[in-house]
Order: C-alpha cells, then sequence, then structure tokens
C-alpha cells in the first residue's frame, strides 16, 4: 500500500505534448508509472510517446479508465484544466504549475466541494511513490521505496530532505509536495491522515515554511490522532518580516508566521524538530533508530 | 503588485465606492491650483509611498490655505519619508495627493482578504479604524464570501449592523462593499483595505484611505492595472531580477545566494546563518533555468556591494544541472567575478552539470550536500577577511 498514488494508479497527463511534460512522463515512465493518455485540446487522435492523446479529460477516462491526472499545461490554463478533471471524476488530479492566479485557484475549491476528487498543488512538485508512480517533476533517482512518509509545501526542499534519507539507506514510502501558493489541494492534516493509516509507512517527515497557521495546526492534529513519529522542519528563520518570499504563501504577516514560532510551537506539541535543514535525513534516522528500540512511541499522549 | 492610495482611490471609485475628490501633483504649483480648484477653506495633503505609516511619520499634512498646501507640498516632494513600514532607508516622495480636509464623526475599518483557513475571500471589519488592524483580531467582523454567489447583499448588511452603519447609512454602506468587493474580483487584487472608512459630518460615508494591491499571476490579464505600477517604488535590482524571471529579495549579508525553488532558497539563507554569516539576498531562479537566466543572477547578485561570496545551490526537478553549470561557466567568462563560488549541483542531470563545471577550468569549491556548501561559502567568507 501507499498513500494517493500507487501501482493502482491509472495516470492521464494533460500538456503531455509539452516540453516537460514529455521529460517528466518519459522518466515517470522508465520509474514504473502506469501513464495511460495524453490530452492536449486539439491534438485528439494522434499519439504521444506510445501513449493516445485525447481533445478532452473525459474522452481519456472513458477510453483508458484513468483515474489520476497530472496537469502540466502553463499557469494562466491550469485552473480550467483541474476543473476539467474533477468533472470527468478524476480521483486525483496534481497541479504543477507555479504562478496560478489565487482567485483561479478559489473557484477550483469552491468546484470541490461535494465532490470526491483529491487536489495535489498546485505550485507542487507533485507526488510520487518510488518505484510505482510518479505524478510530478521531480528528480526520480533520489527516490527510493521505503517507510518513511514525507510531506512539505516546497519542491526543492522535498528533494533536499529525500536525498538525505536516501543517502542513509532511509527509502520513502510515498513524498507529497503540497504546494507553496494560499490556496491550495490536500493540507498537511490530509497527508498526516493518510500516512497514519497507511501500513507502509513508519515515520512522517512534514517541512512547512513561513506563513500561515498551517503547520502549527496539522502539529497539533498529529499529536491528537497519530502513533507515528513526526519530523518537521520550518523554512525561513532567516527570511525578513513583510516580504514573500518566493512562494506566495511564504510571508511572515505577524509573530506567528516565523519560522521560529512555528517550530518553538511543534517542539512544545512534541514533534521532532530539526532546526537545521542539513540535518533533516539524520534525525529521520535517528528516530527510526528509536522506533526499532521501543523508545519512540511517538507524538502519542 | 501594490498602487499609490491615489490610484486606489480612482480604481474604487469607477467600481461606485465612495471617495473623497482628490487631485494629484508632481510639483508645488499644481498642489496649489488643485487645492483652489477642489475649493473650501482646510485641506490634507498626503504623500504619495507605497508603504504605509505615513500620519505618524509627517507624511499627511493639513493646510488652511492654497499657499500653504504649496509649502507642504514643496516640503514633501522629493524627499525622504521614514515610515514604520519602509525601513530606515525610507522612501521619496514623488507625488502628494491633495482632498478637501474633511470632518470626521467616526473610522472603521473595511477590508477584503484572502482567508487561507477558509479557502475563500473574506470581508473583514471593525468598528474601530485608523489602527493597526492586524493587532485587533478580536475585534474583527468576518464574512465569508462564496465565490460562486459573490458577496450577497444580506452579508453586507450584517457587516454594517456590527459596524453601527444603521438607518440612512446602510445603504451607502452595502453599496460601497459591493463596489469594493466586484473591484477587487475584477482586478485580481489579493488584499483591500479601507482604513479609514468614515462616516462625516455631513452624513456621508466615504473610503478616507484606500489601499489595494494586486495577485502578480494575474496582471498579464488585467491591463489596465499593470499600467498603474509605479517602478520608482520599487527595488532596481528586483525589477531587474523580475524582468529575467527571478526572484530577488536583497538582505543585508555578505553570502550571495543563487538557489532554485523557494523552499531551498530559505533553507539555504537558514545554512548559511545556521554556519554564523549571514544572507545577502534571496534568490530563485525558478524551474525551466536557461544558461542566460543563470547567468543573470550572478549579475543581479554582484550588484550588491556587500557580497563577498557566491553560494549556488541548485537541486533541480524541473530544472536541468547541466544548464545551470553552463550558466555558472559563461558568467564566470561574462563578468569579472573577484568572490569566491561555491557550487552545489544535485538531481536532474546532476552529472552532466558537474562534469561541464570540472572540465570548465573554473577555480570554485564544489559540495556534495547543503550543509556542506553552507560550511564552504562561509570559510571562504572567512579566508577573504
Amino acid at each position: 500500500m501507499s498513500v494517493i498514488v500507487g501501482r493502482e494508479s491509472r495516470v492521464v497527463i494533460q500538456g503531455l505534448t509539452g516540453q516537460h511534460a514529455t521529460f517528466h512522463a518519459e522518466e515517470a515512465i522508465e520509474g514504473g508509472t502506469n501513464i495511460v493518455a495524453g490530452v492536449t485540446p486539439g491534438k485528439g487522435g494522434s499519439t504521444h510517446l506510445g501513449l493516445p492523446v485525447f481533445d478532452t479529460v473525459a474522452e481519456a477516462v472513458a477510453e483508458t479508465g484513468a483515474n489520476v491526472s497530472g496537469i502540466f499545461v502553463p499557469p494562466p490554463f491550469a485552473a480550467d484544466a483541474a476543473l476539467e478533471a474533477i468533472d470527468a471524476g478524476v480521483e486525483v488530479v496534481v497541479v504543477i504549475a507555479d504562478g496560478v492566479p489565487v482567485q483561479d485557484m478559489i473557484d477550483v475549491k469552491r468546484y470541490l466541494v461535494g465532490r470526491d476528487t483529491l487536489l495535489v498543488g498546485p505550485n507542487s512538485p507533485g507526488i510520487i511513490t518510488p518505484g510505482e508512480c510518479k505524478v510530478g517533476i521531480m528528480p526520480s533517482h533520489i527516490y527510493r521505496s521505503g517507510r518513511v512518509g514525507v510531506v512539505s509545501r516546497s519542491g526543492t526542499l522535498n528533494y533536499e530532505a529525500v536525498q538525505q534519507m536516501t543517502a542513509r539507506g532511509l527509502g520513502q514510502s510515498t513524498c507529497v509536495g503540497i504546494g507553496g501558493d494560499p490556496i491550495n489541494g490536500v493540507d498537511f492534516v490530509t497527508c498526516l491522515r493518510a500516512f497514519e493509516h497507511d501500513e507502509e509507512t513508519d515515520v512522517v517527515v512534514m517541512i512547512g515554511e513561513i506563513g500561515g497557521p498551517q503547520e502549527v495546526d496539522a502539529a497539533r492534529w498529529a499529536v491528537e490522532h497519530m502513533t507515528k513519529p513526526v519530523v518537521a522542519f520550518v523554512a525561513g528563520s532567516s527570511a525578513p518580516t513583510g516580504r514573500r518570499m518566493g512562494h506566495a504563501g511564504a510571508i511572515v504577516s505577524g509573530e506567528s508566521d516565523t519560522a521560529t514560532a512555528k517550530m518553538d510551537a511543534m517542539e512544545a506539541l512534541g514533534l521532532a524538530v530539526v532546526r537545521n535543514p542539513a540535518r533533516i535525513g539524520e534525525t529521520v534516522a535517528r528516530v527510526v533508530r528509536e522506533i526499532g528500540s521501543g523508545l519512540t512511541r511517538v507524538a502519542a499522549r | 503588485m501594490n498602487i499609490h492610495e491615489h490610484q486606489a482611490k480612482e480604481l474604487l471609485g469607477s467600481f461606485g465606492v465612495a471617495v473623497p475628490a482628490g487631485v494629484v501633483a508632481y510639483a508645488p504649483h499644481q498642489a496649489v491650483a488643485g487645492a483652489s480648484e477642489l475649493g473650501g477653506e482646510r485641506w490634507v495633503v498626503k504623500a504619495q509611498i507605497h508603504a504605509g505609516g505615513r500620519g505618524k511619520a509627517g507624511g499627511v499634512r493639513v493646510a488652511e490655505s492654497p499657499d500653504e498646501v504649496g509649502a507642504i507640498a514643496e516640503e514633501l516632494l522629493g524627499s525622504r519619508l521614514v515610515t514604520a513600514q519602509t525601513g530606515p532607508a525610507g522612501a521619496v516622495v514623488g507625488r502628494v495627493l491633495v482632498e478637501p480636509a474633511a470632518e470626521i464623526v467616526r473610522e472603521l475599518y473595511l477590508g477584503l482578504v484572502v482567508d487561507r483557513g477558509a479557502q475563500r475571500v473574506a470581508l473583514i471589519a471593525s468598528a474601530a479604524g485608523g489602527i493597526e488592524i492586524e493587532e485587533s483580531e478580536a475585534d474583527l467582523v468576518r464574512e465569508t464570501i462564496d465565490p460562486a454567489l459573490g458577496l450577497q447583499d444580506f452579508q453586507c448588511r450584517k457587516v454594517a449592523a456590527a459596524l453601527g452603519l444603521g438607518g440612512g447609512l446602510l445603504r451607502p454602506a452595502v453599496k460601497l462593499m459591493r463596489g469594493l468587493y466586484r473591484c477587487f474580483v475584477e482586478t485580481d487584487a489579493l488584499q483591500a483595505e479601507i482604513n479609514p472608512l468614515a462616516v462625516l459630518a455631513d452624513g456621508s460615508l466615504v473610503a478616507l484611505d484606500a489601499k489595494l494591491s494586486f495577485d502578480d499571476n494575474a496582471i498579464s490579464r488585467r491591463p489596465a492595472v499593470a499600467e498603474l505600477r509605479d517602478l520608482d517604488e520599487e527595488d532596481p535590482k528586483e525589477v531587474d531580477a523580475s524582468g529575467h524571471g527571478l526572484n530577488y529579495i536583497a538582505l543585508d549579508g555578505q553570502v550571495g545566494c543563487i538557489v532554485n525553488g523557494a523552499g531551498l532558497a530559505m533553507a539555504t539563507m537558514d545554512a548559511i546563518t545556521l554556519h554564523g554569516a549571514r544572507p545577502a539576498n534571496f534568490l530563485d531562479v525558478g524551474g525551466g533555468a536557461t544558461p542566460e537566466k543563470v547567468s543573470n543572477a550572478f549579475r543581479i547578485v554582484l550588484t550588491d556591494p556587500n557580497v563577498k561570496t557566491i553560494l549556488v545551490n541548485i537541486f533541480a526537478g524541473i530544472n536541468r544541472c547541466d544548464w545551470i553549470a553552463e550558466g555558472i561557466v559563461s558568467a564566470s567568462r561574462e563578468l569579472e567575478i573577484d568572490v569566491p563560488i561555491v557550487a552545489r549541483l544535485a538531481g536532474t542531470n546532476v552529472e552532466e552539470g558537474r562534469k561541464i563545471l570540472a572540465e570548465s577550468g573554473l577555480a570554485l569549491t564544489s559540495a556534495e550536500n547543503l550543509d556542506d556548501a553552507a560550511a564552504a561559502a562561509v570559510a571562504s567568507l572567512k579566508e577573504a577577511a
């Protein structure tokens, strides 16, 4: 088993014929991902990478049974593509685009109300269950199949944490990039819940950044509901107040938005907080040893 | 993107929000003429800079005659206004707004924000205007807006009632709120603030100050908003960077940073700080970084005279290490770089990237991981000192 995507995922790539989509779809297929179709409006009926290309997601779903969509279209068109995938009944929709207008995403979130689709992103590296399914742009070669779940706002910090773990022989069950935007799909809590219920995950790494209450809210949820340990890092201790640090959502507006305040709060709640981004792998290794020796039975009460 | 108060008022006015009459002046004589044109006996002269806190810093003054309006404008224009929000360097005043002085009976607060918790736009209001609103969260009235319905009249009435805007003020309040929301949606704003929203002695309800900021990711579909950009209000280096698809924020340390991804860029700054030095900047080269983009990143980072060493930290996903490496090589050939460079490459096409750097003959330090990279950058700083 794994979280959100896995061996059973049948992936359609929206925007498959584009340059980045082609590069990453090829890499994903090599890594074992079951990509079944592409969608590029106007190119329906053609084939690309040996895959059938459709004009609409609805056709792709009807013809191939696709249940996961990876959206690789440019930011101005990403919300429309997401709405199309949700309307087609796709179970998981992953939006990679960085720069989707906030109000477009507010509309997408509204459209999700009452529907079962799980949205990942936007401004996300995607999601990967190593060896089974990759829907995204992450460099597959750094990932190894294993028992650590990873959830992060940042894409590149997800890679950073994973590389540190893989270098220590710690593989990953599933890695999710929830994205750096203020309006986004799955949040930390949704991912923590999924990892808690996943039999193949022993430890969860949560990587946040400045801005917003979500990390501490998730930590509070974890302490109340999880039996598995959570290792946490928040980027941006050295960031100035009032400046948007790249990600639309990464801005310190008040004291509780700072990385230090978040990490203090998470530590006080009992999470294994890492203050140095270069020590994430090391900390996970320590926590894994403690589980093995029965020392850590977690954040649990 | 932020705009000036007078621009926000013009924009809001076009959506039916009640705003005071006003004249923008770029020179004292324009301010005097504006005051005469507006008429009345007292005027306010307001320095137009993007930062808030102008009142306390002396950037908002009352004048009793058109001549005094001119004298104040003379003093403000070209001066450097230092407010709580500008930082110690302050901001140069390039224009002033002249308005008839209003006789205020009550000051309220009204705003629209993107509510991250609700994942929707929310109308927020407070009966206490003219204050630092984030400090009084408890007194805020909040009404979340369903994007499919838009702001409804009943919601406006609810908020108006909570603000004590009953009777004859109810209808103008509803009209003002609806106009504010329509403006917000139709300009792709991220934040709108009317502070204060004032009840005047003549019984009218007016937006006495207004602040709007817009979604940079939607500017391309809002040409009318794009035209309001005032480049004089922005850091020239940040403008230069954004023109090349780079996200640059100047900081006060000595280690120049060139990183991909906002999260890794922040973590790199954190690692430098943990090793005892400080980052000179935040710089995210973004996805799809070409050699040209990387070369521009070097150029921009090096315009900061405080930069004594450069740390390149790239973890390529959608990027390619070979392109980044080519960028580093061409930057060091084109620019006269006299500071040490530490480069850490990882991810997509990393072997090709490392090969390009190794074969280039450049005197740079290659680091295997984040910790080594930060340590090497900080060490090179100490050697240079």
